[in-house]
C-alpha cells in the first residue's frame, strides 16, 4: 500500500502539496514523526523560503539522519519540490555559503543576470525540455509548461540526472532523477494538469 | 522561455464575488468555488483574490442589499461562508494553480493564516504604506516570493500618478518612483500596480503609467485596470514585454473567456500557454 509522507519541516506552504495529493485519492499525512515518515512508501520533501532557514527546519525537527537513512540507505522513493530539491544539493550561496544534505553534488547558485534581461525571481509558466526516459514526464508532452518561483539554480556535477531544462537568462535545471531520487525545481502542486500527472506518475513509480 | 502570464483577479465583499468600478460600484458576480475552477481550466496562469470587505461583516445578510439576479443569489447562499480564512481554505482545495490573496493584511498573524490556509502569496496595500518595514518582516519570515505589494494609483495629469491606500480612499503623499523603489529594497517578490481611475472602465490599460513604472520595477510585477477588450492585453505586452496582464470583470461574463484571450494573445505572437 503506497503512503505518502509530506515532511514538515516548518517551512512554507504545505497545503497546496497537501490538497494536490489529496486530489489523486492517495493516502497522504503531513508529518515530522519518525513513526509516520517510517512508515511511508514515499516522501515528500517541499518548502519555499532561504536555504539557511530550510536546513535548520530539517535541523530543529531532527529530521536530517532519518532522511539520510530513509533515501539513501531504505532507497525510499522521495520528491524534492523548489527548495526541497535545492537542500538535497552539496551547498548553496544563498545568503552565504550552507552545507546541504550532499545526497545530490554540486551547488546551489543565484540565477545570473545580466544588466536588466531577465527579472529575479524567475517567476511564471516556463516550458521545459525534457529527457524522454524521464520518469516523472511520462505521458506528459515535451516542452509542457510548469510553474515556477526561485531565485537561485540547482548546477548538479553529475549532469546526467538532470531530466528537463528551461531557459531564463541561462539555462535552468528543472528536474533531476538519479533512482529513488526526484526533484522538481518547479511546483507540481501548482501546475494544474501537468502537475498532478507528475504527481501520479511519482506515487506510481 | 518564461511565458506571458494572464492573470484574472476576483474581489470578494463580504464573502460575496462583486465587480469594481472606479473603486466604488459593486454588484453580485457568483460563486467563487466554482469561479476559481473554471478560470484554472480556461488556462489562467494564477488567480488573484481581493477581499475588499470595508467591515468585517462576512454573514450572508447582506445578500439582499447586494445587486444581482435570484439565481446569482442562490448559488452565493450554498457556498458562502463566514470568513476570508474559510474561503480560501475552500478555494484552495481545488485549486492547481498558484493563488494570491488580498485585503485586510495589517500583521504576520495574518499573513501566516492566510498561507496556512493554502494561499501561495499574499497581497499587501495600506499596511505596507502604513509601515513599510511589515513588508520586510514578512519577506523574511515567509520568504519574499509569497509577499506581493500592491501599489494603487490614479493618475492627476499628464505623467504624474497619486499613490491611494485603503481601497482607493485615502490619498497618500508617497512619491511612485520612490514608493516603487522601497518596496523592492524591503523585499517584496512582486508588484500589483493598479490603476483607480480605468478600474472598471473598460476603457483601457494605463499604458503611460505601464511605460513609467517598466522603468523602475525589477521583479515581477502585475498590471491590472481598464481593460475592454483583448486588444488591451495586446497594447500592454507591446509596451513592455516583462509585463504579467491582470483583468478582473472582461474575464466575468463569457464563457471560456481566460483561453478566447490567450488564443488570442497567441495569435498576435505572444508567448503563453495554452
Amino acid at each position: 500500500m503506497k503512503k505518502i509522507c509530506i515532511i514538515d519541516y516548518g517551512v512554507g506552504n504545505l497545503a497546496s502539496i497537501y490538497n494536490a495529493i489529496r486530489m489523486l485519492n492517495s493516502d497522504v499525512i503531513i508529518s515530522n514523526h519518525l513513526e509516520d515518515i517510517n512508515n511511508s512508501s514515499h516522501l515528500i520533501l517541499p518548502g519555499v523560503g532561504s536555504f539557511k532557514s530550510g536546513m535548520d527546519g530539517l535541523k530543529k525537527f531532527n529530521l536530517i539522519e532519518l532522511l539520510n537513512e530513509q533515501v539513501l540507505t531504505k532507497k525510499k522513493n522521495f520528491l524534492g519540490i523548489c527548495l526541497g530539491m535545492q537542500l538535497i544539493f552539496s551547498e548553496s550561496e544563498e545568503d552565504g555559503v550552507f552545507k546541504g544534505l550532499n545526497w545530490i553534488k554540486g551547488k546551489i547558485i543565484k540565477i545570473p543576470k545580466k544588466t536588466n534581461d531577465i527579472k529575479i525571481p524567475h517567476m511564471g509558466w516556463n516550458d521545459i525540455n525534457f529527457s524522454n526516459n524521464a520518469k516523472l514526464y511520462k505521458d506528459i508532452e515535451n516542452n509542457t509548461s510548469f510553474y515556477f518561483v526561485h531565485s537561485y539554480k540547482a548546477m548538479p556535477i553529475n549532469e546526467k540526472i538532470i531530466t528537463g531544462t528551461c531557459v531564463h537568462g541561462s539555462n535552468i535545471v528543472a528536474s533531476l532523477e538519479s533512482d529513488n531520487i526526484f526533484a522538481t525545481q518547479f511546483h507540481p502542486e501548482k501546475s494544474h494538469e501537468p502537475g498532478t500527472k507528475l504527481l501520479k506518475n511519482f506515487i506510481n513509480n | 522561455m518564461l511565458k506571458t502570464r494572464l492573470i484574472p483577479v476576483l474581489l470578494l465583499k463580504n464573502g460575496i464575488l462583486v465587480r469594481s468600478s472606479n473603486f466604488t460600484l459593486h454588484q453580485l458576480m457568483g460563486n467563487h468555488i466554482e469561479q476559481v475552477k473554471r478560470y484554472s481550466e480556461w488556462k489562467a496562469d494564477e488567480i488573484i483574490y481581493l477581499d475588499i470587505s470595508r467591515d468585517n461583516n462576512y454573514a450572508l445578510d447582506s445578500i439582499n442589499n447586494t445587486i444581482g439576479s435570484s439565481s446569482s443569489k442562490s448559488k452565493v447562499v450554498q457556498n458562502s461562508k463566514k470568513n476570508m480564512i474559510d474561503i480560501i481554505k475552500d478555494i484552495s482545495k481545488s485549486c492547481r494553480i498558484p493563488l494570491s490573496v488580498g485585503g485586510k493584511i495589517k500583521n504576520l498573524e495574518d499573513i501566516k493564516l492566510r498561507l496556512n490556509a493554502g494561499a501561495d502569496k499574499v497581497v499587501i496595500n495600506s499596511s505596507a504604506i502604513d509601515n513599510p518595514d511589515f513588508i520586510k518582516k514578512a519577506a523574511l519570515e515567509f520568504g519574499s516570493q509569497c509577499i506581493v505589494v500592491s501599489v494603487d494609483v490614479k493618475k492627476t495629469d499628464h505623467n504624474n500618478w497619486k499613490i491611494y491606500k485603503n481601497f482607493g480612499q485615502y490619498l497618500t503623499d508617497l512619491d511612485l518612483k520612490r514608493w516603487i523603489e522601497t518596496i523592492q529594497k524591503n523585499g517584496a517578490g512582486e508588484i500589483l500596480v493598479q490603476s483607480i481611475d480605468r478600474d472598471g472602465t473598460s476603457t483601457g490599460y494605463d499604458l503611460e503609467l505601464l511605460t513609467m513604472i517598466s522603468k523602475y520595477i525589477n521583479v515581477p510585477y502585475i498590471f491590472l485596470g481598464g481593460v475592454g477588450n483583448f486588444d488591451d492585453f495586446i497594447n500592454a505586452h507591446k509596451t513592455t514585454k516583462e509585463v504579467s496582464l491582470a483583468a478582473a470583470n472582461i474575464f466575468n461574463f463569457t464563457e471560456q473567456s481566460v483561453l478566447n484571450a490567450k488564443k488570442y494573445m497567441f495569435k498576435n505572437k505572444i508567448n503563453v500557454r495554452i
